[in-house]
């Protein structure tokens, strides 16, 4: 039976063949737990006396949300995850370390494998091969001390993309058009699969972004072929010995399909407060703006750091509107550091914070005023994210998001000249 | 097993934020807490005045966004008996099941604030006893009726040692 790449990957776990709407019990390749999901998934490990990792060193505790801790409550919820990982040599990835699904990429999923995460943005290792997915603390929990989870087979929709990025036009568009056409609940428990000449053409970066937001379509993961472009970012990350090439058969079957031509794309923003409440930066353009924020899991590896330095170099925020810009991962920061990147937002009037979740997940580092207007990299809007429910998120490509932090206002990145 | 509760109604896409908000992070270790501000960001006065044994009755993909299993967890803490919506975001569906709190999947759509409700979950009827209507919902998958009849996972796990499904 031909298989897509999420019916491929199942099936070698369990070693026969799957078909969608299948209950399957699997062996997990890679459990994390971040901060703010890890202390409830210790807590009912210790309730049913199984506090320990059966997989160590593919068991990470992520301190990334609430990094360094802002007060006391989150400090005692770090030191459960710390004592965790003493006890049992689980990973602790340490405050500056990196948001969850950046360091995931960096260090420990590989092609091919199962990855289950207590964080939704899981499925950004799916732009690896592998099959990762977001699920609730206990779910992890037992995916921990057992090293088994139970999935049920997705269906698949693929999406093939054709064509290249227009100037001023990056994956963060094509991943907002799509979510934009086909609903925040457009692709409710499937995976998708991003295929075609157009992905072909994509970095990894690209496709991190794209993986990072398949939940925002309600996707159970979001997977791509590992290709020379895997291998050659594994080799990067001093893994090259983890590439596996993984690749769906020509003839799978799809439930169902979507074709993206590249080229045809325009920058894209999600108005408040839905992510599939799409438009055109030019349609959004005027909206003033109170804060700008650049990074996070969906947006902050160099290659986004870079896109925004180049525009933002030589020029100054708008005196009116805060700049934040969070690494999202130490490797990135430092080399952002080397490139001088970091110089080049600090002197544009930009605070550049240490890695971590920071300003996204609405603990710390960047709230948001009542009424105020904030545009960010991040993948989601909802109505309080940002720590605020009388506020208003804007989601954006980092190109979009630097010339507006200049302007002050929402723009079309292709139109600005500062 | 029969619930019994006064239906309060929320739109679509109600998210994770709006469930369990943010800003209060730093009472995830604090369920009982967190309970109290639960729903807060989609109706202010819902988690003061719902009584025990309330419905959750929504429009499309509630639940939607991160995979805080809090959520569902404060839903249930609260006293709220089961949510009923048109549809539910997966991360959400399975923690509910998890945490042994019923979501049943139906046209949410005649049913108003305050109507008191008559829930079979056996029988997969909603009887609104304030219009008289009777609607029906789909059954869950068996796998899920497994883990939610034990009482969630870890209850599950404590009487099977073992993924029984
Ligand atoms: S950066 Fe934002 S979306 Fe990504 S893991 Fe952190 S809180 Fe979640």
């Amino acid at each position: 039976m031909a298989s897509t790449l999420a019916e491929k990957i199942i099936a070698a776990h369990v070693g026969r063949e799957v078909s969608p709407g299948e209950i399957v019990v699997t062996g997990v390749d890679v459990a994390a737990l971040q901060d703010g999901t890890g202390p409830l998934a210790l807590q009912q490990l210790e309730e049913l006396d199984m506090l320990r990792a059966v997989n160590p060193e593919k068991t990470i505790l992520f301190i990334d949300h609430a990094a360094p801790s802002p007060r006391k409550e989150l400090s005692n919820a770090h030191k459960s995850l710390r004592d965790f990982a003493a006890a049992t040599g689980a990973v602790l990835s340490e405050i500056n370390e990196g948001v969850c699904h950046q360091r995931l990429v960096e260090s420990f999923s590989s092609p091919g494998d199962i990855v289950i995460g207590a964080d939704s943005h899981t499925c950004t290792s799916g732009a690896l091969g592998a099959f990762a997915t977001g699920m609730g603390s206990t779910d992890v929990a037992i995916g921990i001390a057992t090293g088994k989870t139970w999935l049920k087979v997705p269906e698949t929709m693929l999406v093939n993309v054709s064509g290249s990025f227009g100037e001023g036009v990056y994956a963060k568009d094509l991943i907002l058009y799509l979510i934009g056409e086909i609903g925040a609940d457009g692709a409710t428990y499937m995976a998708l699969e991003f295929a075609g000449p157009g992905v072909e053409a994509m970095t990894m970066s690209d496709r991190l972004t794209i993986a990072n937001m398949a939940v925002e379509a309600g996707a159970k993961t979001g997977l791509f072929a590992a290709d020379e472009k895997t291998a050659a970012f594994l080799e990067e990350q001093g893994r090259a010995g983890d590439f596996k090439e993984i690749a769906a058969d020509p003839d799978a079957d799809y439930s169902h399909t979507f074709a993206i031509d590249a080229g045809e794309l325009v920058p894209m923003v999600s108005a408040p407060h839905t992510v599939d409440n799409t438009v055109t930066a030019a349609e959004a353009s005027g909206r003033k703006l109170d804060q700008v924020y650049i990074g996070t899991c969906t947006n902050g590896r160099i290659e986004d750091l870079r896109v925004a330095a180049g525009i933002l170099r030589g020029r100054q925020r708008n005196p009116s509107t805060r700049l934040i810009v969070t690494p999202g991962s130490r490797s990135v920061y430092l080399k952002a550091a080397a490139e001088g990147l970091l110089a080049d937002f600090v002197e544009a009037g930009a605070m550049v914070t240490g890695t971590g979740c920071g300003a996204c997940v609405g603990v710390h580092g960047g709230i948001l005023g009542d009424g105020e207007v904030c545009l960010a990299t991040q993948n989601r809007n909802f109505q309080g994210r940002m720590g605020n429910a009388e506020a208003f998120i804007y989601l954006s490509s980092p190109a979009t998001a630097a010339a507006s932090a200049i302007a002050g206002k929402i723009v079309d990145p292709r139109e600005f000249s500062g | 097993m029969i619930l019994k509760g006064r239906a309060w109604i929320f739109g679509d896409g109600i998210s994770t934020d709006h469930i369990a908000p943010g800003r209060y992070f730093h009472l995830r270790t604090n369920l009982p807490e967190l309970a109290k501000h639960v729903l807060e960001d989609a109706n202010a006065d819902f988690a003061s005045e719902m009584q025990p044994g309330d419905f959750v009755v929504a429009g499309r993909n509630f639940g939607l966004g991160s995979s805080r299993e809090h959520a569902p967890r404060i839903i249930k803490l609260a006293g709220v008996s089961a949510v009923l919506a048109q549809s539910f975001a997966r991360i959400f569906f399975r923690n509910s099941i998890n945490v042994g709190l019923p979501v049943l999947e139906l046209d949410t759509s005649s049913i108003s604030q305050g109507d008191e409700l008559e829930v079979d979950l056996e029988a997969g009827a909603v009887r609104n006893l304030t219009s008289g209507e009777t609607l029906s919902f789909a059954p869950l998958p068996a796998v899920m009726v497994k883990i939610l009849d034990d009482g969630g996972l870890v209850e599950h796990f404590r009487k099977h040692g073992d993924f029984n499904l």
